[in-house]
């Protein structure tokens, strides 16, 4: 194998993690930084032909080549896995900048009290959780990520309006967020017919909407590090397509245009990272499959994991880093903790037209009644809740078609069908949610035994399924949603209870996949220390989504963002001054 | 070498202008005359014409407006089963093959294509049926893959961009307001609340100014 001139640091995926480390560090130090990235590079100038919902929201253009690599699921032990063929329930990126270039924008933080899930539930519930739950802290409090968090917000320039200003409830914004020590760096975007029917509809029950926080612009903004982005246009090509006028905060114009003035840094793409390479419990670099199809041995002195969440641990179990979990034992830790996030959706049919083709990825008004610390508190059997939420985000012309109120046609096609779904084209909108979804020890990651890559190395295999928990979450927002609904002046679908019936792979719910490696206060129950470094090999990353304990409630982008900052810090400022476990 | 398929359609069928009457009721204008023949890529021209009678019953023309064959949606269908889709380029296709539990969707081994081709022998003599025959063989097959992608790639066929064989003269997006992938809205996303927004639709190609390659028509 050919060995090539050694780095300081290496980072396996050149996602919105990987680019952002790199970012940092060579920013703040002389390291040398190669990323190694599987896909291609990309520019906005390419993205204003992507403006064809068929290619790349019908048949995700930008995403993961499912044919090479996808991952295998089954809902419980004992059942039979089988791959996910097709694309589904959730979008893995691939290419320079990742999921970051195709995610919506929105930027919420997480709770408080959801950083000490394990601890906040047992004081408040006593011994009565149920036997299964597995919910862990995450070794690190809201007060410690909240200046990363501020961080992040201007690095990507969240819009929004704060709910919660050093402890003082703000109107207007989210008052049942954790305490922020500042304003959001710029305003809400412009609101839209459906969002301020909903925003009316929610006030007027008593509830508290505000606008859902979003890093597409409202307007021209330039954040610390010097790069100016221009305000959102409302096109409606945000979600699953590129931004091409890079309103939204994405890698290739938020971070690249940094890096490539960094001497530094470096960045190989087509190169599809294999192994974490160790020795005597250090890393000691990683291979790759190059363009060519050679494999290459690149040694490092440090060695950053940041690909998207299930690759994460995925790489590590087939460089047999760390103990993999069995779920019949309770034992290892690598691959527990799998979570998703809890979606449920109701339609609403209005009388007029809503331009719903119009909006952004981030566009919309959110109420939070129904979650953190005590919104869930008047519903039995519901442990922790989500948002609820109405968003422009901008409907493709295919599949904004065909949405009719329940019964009011027998046929899905012909005649009748087509003559009712005209009529209401253009009247129908959603109200969705997101809610928190809690760590169960049968929820897990592992190697599937049958099914491999197009390098014939194991697929990651999901076991996965709801709980009774998850589904009295979706009743609960479900009614909610209804509620709000009808104080719209719409008639109401009913929730899609059938969701959270069963785990299905076929219907998107949310590329909020987390778990895995985990972060937390011990290596006995966590892969990573609070600062994602391996706490079995010092010179060891593992920075994303994989280190979430369990899911927040609404999108995880902007923690997955602070944590990297942190962990940035902890590297560079810690560590480099003197190497070994920080915790 | 595979003689050469051809579909034949009168000019008159494709595309044209959607207008309203006072009464709200659609109207199509005629763009073009004489005979369009179209080179077929996957289907032959027996297949194509099953095809094309199955998509206007799922989608027919009728009083409320033009339906999939004044959109073309036969020659979208068409397009996407020859390109790298309907030969399964993109989907995960490694043995072994499993039936499973509907949560998990399609495991078969077929593709697209595949799928049509079979779907279509059945179909039979279809093309040369009454409507209500056609309907009821229809409806015989409701619940199978065959038709579930049928009614899918009738509804893209519709409504996607025309840079992918459908969508002809973007009757579909006439026929629901669509304005076309417009670069900024703006200025408008906050006004006239309730109300329609409504431009002539302008395809992909006009708004960048240059021809667009779609995903079937990539080399490899």
């Amino acid at each position: 194998m050919p060995q090539i001139k050694p780095v300081d640091v290496v980072i396996a995926g050149g996602g919105f993690v990987g680019l952002t480390l790199a970012k940092e560090i060579t920013a703040r130090t002389s390291l040398s930084v190669l990323v190694v990235e599987r896909g291609q590079p990309r520019k906005l100038a390419d993205y204003a032909a992507g403006m064809d919902e068929l290619d790349y929201a019908l048949r995700f253009r930008m995403m993961q080549n499912l044919s090479e690599e996808t991952a295998t699921h089954r809902h419980s032990a004992k059942a039979a896995a089988v791959p996910i063929r097709q694309y589904g329930s959730f979008n893995p990126g691939t290419g320079v900048g990742g999921a970051g270039e195709h995610w919506g924008g929105i930027s919420y933080r997480f709770y408080p009290e959801a950083f000490r899930l394990a601890s906040f539930l047992r004081e408040k519930h006593g011994g009565t959780l149920p036997e299964n739950l597995a919910v862990q802290d995450w070794g690190l409090s809201y007060e410690e990520i909240e200046p990363y968090y501020w961080r992040a917000e201007q690095m990507i320039g969240v819009g929004g309006r704060a709910g919660n200003l050093g402890g003082k409830a703000v109107d207007g914004g989210n008052v049942f967020e954790g305490p922020r020590s500042h304003e959001y760096p710029i305003p809400p975007h412009k609101q839209t017919y459906a969002t301020t029917l909903f925003e009316k509809a929610a006030r007027g029950l008593g509830y508290h909407p505000y606008p859902v926080p979003t890093a597409t612009l409202s307007r021209t903004y330039t954040n610390p590090d010097g790069v100016t982005r221009t305000g959102c246009a409302y096109c409606g090509y945000c979600t699953r397509y590129g931004c091409m006028i890079g309103a939204k905060a994405q890698p290739t114009n938020l971070l690249m245009p940094l890096l490539a003035k960094r001497k530094n840094f470096e960045l190989r793409t087509g190169c599809s990272v294999r192994r974490v390479v160790h020795q005597d419990g250090k890393a000691t670099g990683l291979t790759y499959r190059d363009e060519t199809g050679a494999e290459v041995f690149q040694p490092a002195q440090i060695v950053i994991v940041a690909s998207w969440t299930l690759n994460n641990s995925r790489l590590l179990m087939l460089s047999r880093v760390g103990q993999p979990y069995d779920a019949a034992t309770g034992k290892g830790t690598l691959g527990k903790n799998l979570t998703h996030q809890v979606s449920q959706a109701t339609r609403v049919f209005l009388d007029k037209p809503l331009n719903a083709f119009m909006g952004a990825g981030g566009l919309g008004i959110g109420i939070s009644d129904f979650d953190g610390k005590e919104g869930v508190d008047r519903f039995a059997g519901v442990l922790r809740g989500g948002n609820i939420r109405l968003m422009s985000t901008g409907e493709g012309p295919v599949g904004g078609f065909g949405a009719i109120p329940p019964g009011e046609v027998q046929s899905e096609w012909g005649s009748d069908w087509k003559k009712a779904a005209l009529a209401w084209h253009d009247r129908v909108a959603s109200i969705s949610s997101e809610a928190e979804h809690l760590a169960y020890r049968q929820n897990y990651l592992d190697l599937d035994p049958t099914y491999k890559d197009q390098y014939g190395d194991a697929l990651m295999r999901l076991t996965l399924d709801w709980t009774a928990h998850e589904r009295a979450q979706g009743a609960m927002l479900g009614q909610i949603q209804g509620q709000i609904g009808k104080a719209m002046g719409g008639r109401v679908g009913p929730p899609n209870s059938r969701l959270l019936e069963r785990y299905t792979v076929t219907q998107y719910q949310s590329t909020h996949v987390n778990g895995g490696a985990i972060m937390g206060t011990a290596p006995e129950s966590s892969v990573v220390n609070p600062w994602l470094q391996h706490w079995q090999m010092a010179n060891l990353w593992v920075v994303g989504g994989s280190a979430f304990p369990q899911n927040g409630s609404g999108n995880p982008t902007l923690t997955i963002l602070a944590l990297t900052l942190r962990a940035a810090d902890g590297l560079i400022d810690r560590y480099l001054k003197k190497p070994g476990e920080l915790a | 070498m595979k003689r050469r398929e051809f579909l034949t359609l009168p000019g008159s069928s494709l595309g044209g202008v959607l207008l309203y009457t006072l009464a709200g009721e659609p109207v199509r204008m005629q763009a073009q005359t004489g005979e369009i023949k179209v080179p077929l890529r996957f289907f032959t021209s027996a297949e194509a014409r099953v095809v094309q009678a199955a998509c206007d019953r799922i989608f027919p023309s009728d009083a409320s407006g033009p339906g999939a064959t004044e959109a073309g949606v036969v020659i979208y269908i068409d397009r996407q089963l020859a390109g790298p889709y309907g030969r399964d380029k993109y989907r995960y296709t490694k043995p072994p093959f499993v039936e499973s539990v509907p949560e998990h969707g399609y495991q078969g081994k077929a593709a697209p294509r595949e799928i049509y081709r079979e779907g279509i022998q059945k179909l039979g003599d279809f093309a040369s049926l009454a409507p209500a025959a056609r309907d009821e063989k229809l409806r015989g097959i409701e619940t199978s893959t065959f038709f579930r992608l049928l009614r899918q790639h009738t509804i893209e066929g519709m409504f996607s961009d025309p840079l992918h064989g459908g969508n002809a003269g973007m009757i579909g997006w006439q026929l629901i307001g669509y304005p076309g992938p417009r670069m900024s809205y703006r200025e408008e996303i906050d006004k006239a609340p309730g109300q329609a927004y409504r431009q002539k639709p302008a395809s992909l190609a006009q708004i960048v100014g240059h021809p667009v390659t779609g995903w079937e028509d990539e080399k490899g």
